[in-house]
């Protein structure tokens, strides 16, 4: 099930490096602010407002109070963010360093968020009751939960409705024509300003949607889950090819069925395999194992 | 000097030495997020020469066993690296730290998972010399002809290579030596300590040491140092002040003020805290304020 978290953190990942050409820190401070508000929401721990949601959505429904909470939040940020890190990657001052400056203002945006989780509600993990409770069933031998089948549904039907968009709407094709070529775009009437707005809004309710689930899930969040689900998703991104959306789907469930192996073997030993085939792809292989989008040079 | 002084002075001089270690590949434009990597060879490397199950070589030899042996990997490690660039290179680096972790951890005699304890101590009064050797080291090996060729390549691979300078060759030494200084810093972090563990060496240190530096900038040698010496000693001092003055939000905050700084000296001081330009005019203001004014003078009539 934590493949469907990892896809979409990936694809979230994919799809900024595919257009803007930079690796985005905030995404794993996005998925964990989700995951902890959604964790807030229904735990009555927000600073403001705790009374309203019970009001409006009673004790039972909290949960749907989360996640519009942890959406509408996490789609406002995602443009503040947007404000401080895309619109001075224009800033050029010329030399090879140049493209670490958003890098390095997503990385502020880490520890902003980190530590804005960490002052509001500690660094202690915070649980929540499940509002499912363990509903659960069984195939042959295999026990299925049910939040969990769902999940992995609802993260690959987000993950399609996405592929959908980018390969039929207008905005899809406008996303795609600035990931090919930028200056072309604007030439073509493409408003890139606006549509990077967009950009970071859709990454950052992918990531919304994925800490939700994971809060649902797991039951148990803190400040630093988003440290160790985005080094699995930058793997599985990488492995699929950068920039390539359903690479980074087929490198996100690929990476999510390992780590369910390793059951069987020890975690650690997974790690050499795994990065070892990472280093090698990105020697060797640099589109990945699907890949082929031009990422380089000449991006804005 | 209160133990309390002491500790911080060692990360200090720690955090010093790794920043230069990313300094010098970050000198010729690459962007290196592997540092625990080469911080977990070193430390291991030297924990293992020193330790009685192991060579048994005393502290100053083992630690220069390490650099070797770190710069050995690094250099075989180098070429495939130094195939890919920008982003791509970030991604590979942090690979390259990814597996190193991963091999250490499954070492037994390395003490796999649990960690390993280090024989030999190195106290403040090693590490501090050793800090500075390393800042001076720097300081001359950017003003060799072998480090302007390096700031050429930072500003513009292309016109570098045109001009005769030897782009792989720079790089790959670059990334070596840096390696060997993050090794050293390593192999000395685990002799203070004297208990070293792989998990310690985590994607947030190569993080943060990556920001020591681009923030400092890394247009000069000095930028390292003053990106260093912030990181380490503003947060510490905030929460002194927080404490003095019982402000408990500034001491809890503080992390959050210093993330809402990095993102705002990236608006505004996009090449970082220390640049070129401002290295000359504070020269300049301290030295040659006489004979400066006389030049641009004569400039100008000219």
């Amino acid at each position: 099930m934590l493949g469907g978290v990892y896809v979409m953190v990936a694809v979230a990942f994919t799809l900024i490096i595919g257009m803007l050409n930079f690796l985005n820190f905030t995404i794993p401070a996005l998925f964990m602010f989700a995951a902890v508000l959604m964790w807030a929401t229904m735990t009555g721990s927000l600073p403001i407002g705790n009374d309203l949601m019970l009001a409006v959505f009673g004790p039972d429904l909290l949960w749907v109070a989360g996640i519009i909470v942890a959406l509408a939040v996490t789609a406002v940020v995602s443009l503040i963010i947007e404000r401080f890190t895309y619109r001075y990657m224009k800033a050029k001052y010329g030399d090879a360093t140049e493209h670490a400056l958003p890098l390095v203002s997503s990385l502020g945006f880490l520890i902003i968020f980190e530590h804005l989780v960490i002052g509001t509600w500690g660094s202690d993990p915070l649980a929540i009751k499940s509002p499912f409770g363990d509903a659960s069933f069984h195939v042959g031998e295999i026990l299925f939960s049910v939040p969990q089948i769902l999940s992995l549904f609802i993260s690959l039907g987000v993950v399609t409705l996405l592929t959908l968009m980018l390969r039929t709407s207008k905005l899809g094709r406008a996303l795609r024509s600035i990931a090919e070529r930028p200056d072309t775009a604007i030439l073509m009437g493409v408003k890139v300003e606006h549509i990077v707005s967009v950009v970071y809004v859709i990454t950052g309710l992918l990531c919304a949607i994925a800490g939700i689930l994971f809060t649902i899930n797991y039951t148990i969040v803190d400040a630093y889950i988003g440290d160790t689900v985005a080094t699995v998703a930058i793997a599985g991104m990488v492995l699929g090819g950068l920039g390539n959306v359903w690479g980074a789907i087929v490198g996100g469930l690929f990476i999510g069925i390992l780590e369910v192996m390793s059951i069987w073997f020890d975690a650690d030993f997974a790690k050499i395999p795994i990065w070892g085939m990472l280093l090698a792809i990105l020697v060797f292989k640099p589109t990945g194992l699907f890949g082929h989008t031009a990422i380089g040079k000449g991006k804005f | 000097m209160s133990g309390y002084v002491e500790a911080q002075l060692v990360i200090l001089c720690l955090s010093t030495i790794y920043a230069y270690g990313i300094y010098i590949p970050a000198a010729s434009g690459q962007l290196n997020l592997g540092a625990a990597g080469f911080i977990t060879l070193g430390a291991y490397a030297s924990a293992w020469f020193n330790s009685a199950d192991g060579p048994g070589l005393p502290v100053a030899v083992s630690v220069v066993l390490a650099m070797a042996f770190t710069g050995i990997i690094s250099f075989f490690i180098s070429f495939p690296i130094l195939r890919t660039r920008g982003v791509y290179m970030v991604l590979a680096t942090l690979a390259f730290a990814e597996v190193v972790a991963g091999i250490v951890i499954n070492i037994e005699f390395l003490g796999a998972a649990a960690g390993m304890g280090v024989d030999d101590h190195a106290n403040l009064l090693v590490i501090a010399p050793v800090a500075v050797l390393v800042i001076l080291f720097s300081f001359y090996f950017m003003s060799t002809r072998f480090g302007l060729s390096l700031r050429s390549i930072h500003d513009d691979e292309s016109v570098a290579t045109l001009f005769g300078v030897k782009v792989r060759t720079s790089k790959v030494i670059a990334f070596t030596v840096g390696a060997m200084i993050m090794s050293l810093g390593g192999s000395l972090y685990g002799h203070h300590f004297n208990y070293i563990e792989a998990q310690t060496f985590n994607v947030l240190l190569s993080i943060f040491i990556l920001l020591y530096v681009l923030m400092g900038g890394t247009q000069t040698a000095w930028g390292p140092l003053i990106g260093a010496v912030f990181f380490v000693v503003v947060p510490e001092s905030l929460r002194h002040v927080a404490e003095s003055l019982g402000w408990h939000w500034l001491g809890e905050g503080r992390f959050l003020l210093f993330g809402v700084f990095i993102v705002l000296l990236m608006v505004v001081r996009p090449e970082g805290i220390m640049t070129r330009t401002l290295q000359e005019r504070m020269a300049d203001g301290l030295f040659f304020r006489r004979q400066e004014s006389k030049g641009k003078q004569v400039e100008s009539e000219g």
